[in-house]
């Protein structure tokens, strides 16, 4: 059973982000990581880089098969979690703890189409 | 929509949680706990497979040795019985009908082990070869179930477990054996690189030995996943990939499994010509200078053109580095061209290089 955290916000394509000020911090979802397995590359934009809601901006890996990263939210890459080029597999230990980027974003209104923890339950089994 | 058939150790698949996905219409386990662990295992002390899927066809008759060589590419009069033959069906032009495994009881006797997505495909087209050849050709597919052990400490494993000992079958021989008064067939063969075993048998002569396997808690069962990481690894073909029906041995690399100096056999003539004319197009091995995943399908480039496909491609396992095999413009397979590979928007270098991936761990 996939854990789904209370406090994060979550999109069908099984990304979450926390709103932290003006900053989105982004990553996948305890059930993506399951669905996928062995996590083994993540490819991510590089600071200053310009994401769009509902665009891709990157991928993460399995032995098997890339999937991509859908953004969320629309904004500026302000952090990328480096931690993850040399260990991709903390995904797989806990994929709330290893987000993958932080975005400033630029309107507040993209969260609102994200679902709570409750809603994101019915679709993460 | 087509019916979704279940090997005979379906419910051991699902009670130890596997993720089960359909290949070749079975429902079959792609990994249990993780491929990475199960390739570790495979390559480091023993992990075994379902591959009940896989086709089994007898050949039989005075006329079986000329027919087996005529439809497939390897040489089988001068094997002794109890021998295991790697070769390939081909058609007229050479291209590829299936790989197959040929085992020899005697000249008027084989069993041909061939690839799962491919059984239907291949009786029909055997059967329709044979036509002025007195043999007799038997779909047994659905009789027999397979387990394959694959790895280093498989020998001794089975030895102690299934109280068989292999120590003087060599690489591709077969011998036969008995599990709880059920017959079996086993062979020094596999799909894995490593030294190992492929077992068939009734349906529950293979479960015996699976669970037997499994219950020693010393063979690690290993999903389709694993299968593929690993057969990559070793370089070894699957069909759909570095062979098809639009890719011959010759452009695949495998001419040592073609003997044109046996006689006539389907697709020489093609082979000979695209052997003196020269080859259009060749698969080789990738290795990418940055870390990226060139993946079955991306596209291979030299500057704007590009040159091919890759048709495998992981971050192995083993070597911890992103390879690749792929099907490229002969013209730049010499090794060491610098070419690039098209990952999502980026174009990722990286060189030819030979298909040597890993050491190989085969019984001497």
């Amino acid at each position: 059973m996939s854990k789904v955290l209370e406090g994060f916000l979550y999109a069908e394509s099984h990304e979450w982000a926390k709103k932290e000020g003006k900053i989105a911090v982004i990553g996948i979802t305890d059930f993506a990581q399951a669905q996928l397995g062995n996590v083994v590359f993540v490819d991510l934009p590089e600071v200053g880089a310009n994401v769009k809601k509902g665009k891709e901006f990157g991928a993460v890996e399995s032995v098997k098969a890339a999937s991509d990263l859908i953004c969320p939210v629309s904004g500026k890459v302000v952090e990328v979690n480096e931690d993850l080029v040399g260990e991709p597999e903390l995904i797989n230990k806990d994929a709330f703890a290893s987000w993958l980027i932080k975005v400033e974003y630029t309107n507040e209104s993209d969260f609102n189409s994200l679902m709570n923890a409750e809603a994101y339950k019915e679709i993460a089994k | 929509m087509e019916e979704v058939l279940k090997t005979s150790l379906y419910e051991k698949h699902v009670s130890l949680n596997a993720k089960m996905e359909p290949f070749a219409g079975y429902l079959m386990p792609i990994q249990y706990e993780g491929i990475i662990k199960e390739h570790t295992a495979v390559r480091t002390k023993s992990g075994m497979f379902d591959v009940s899927h896989m086709g089994e066809i007898y050949v039989k008759g005075t006329d079986a040795v000329k027919f087996v060589e005529y439809i497939t590419t390897n040489e089988l009069k001068s094997k002794p019985s109890g021998k295991v033959v790697y070769g390939l069906m081909l058609y007229e032009n050479g291209t590829v009908v299936d790989d197959l495994l040929t085992y020899k009881y005697s000249d008027e006797a084989f069993l041909l082990v061939v690839n799962a997505s491919n059984v239907g495909k291949d009786y029909h087209w055997i059967v329709e070869q044979s036509e002025g050849f007195d043999v007799l050709i038997s779909n047994h597919s659905d009789d027999y179930s397979e387990v394959a052990v694959q790895g280093p400490a498989t020998e001794d494993i089975v030895k102690r477990i299934l109280n068989i000992d292999l120590s003087s079958l060599g690489a591709f021989e077969f011998t036969n054996a008995v599990i709880e008064d059920h017959d079996i067939l086993i062979s020094r063969t596999g799909y894995t690189g490593e030294d190992g075993f492929e077992i068939y048998g009734d349906h529950i002569a293979i479960n015996l030995v699976w669970d037997r396997l499994y219950e020693s808690g010393e063979v690690l069962p290993c999903g389709l996943g694993a299968r593929d990481t690993l057969r990559f690894e070793a370089a070894l073909p699957l069909y759909g990939h570095e062979i098809s029906d639009k890719i011959t041995p010759i452009e695949a690399g495998f001419g040592m499994f073609v003997k044109f100096d046996k006689g006539n056999f389907i697709g020489r003539d093609a082979l000979l010509k695209q052997k003196a004319d020269g080859l259009s197009q060749k698969v080789v091995g990738i290795e990418l200078t940055e870390k990226a995943i060139p993946r079955q399908g991306y596209p291979v480039f030299s500057g704007e053109t590009q040159i091919g496909v890759i048709t495998t491609g992981y971050l192995s396992i083993t070597a911890e580095k992103p390879i690749a095999m792929a099907l490229i413009d002969a013209k730049y397979s010499a090794l060491d061209t610098p070419i690039t590979v098209q990952i999502r928007t980026k174009h990722v270098p990286g060189f030819v290089r030979n298909k040597q991936f890993i050491k190989k761990n085969y019984k001497k």
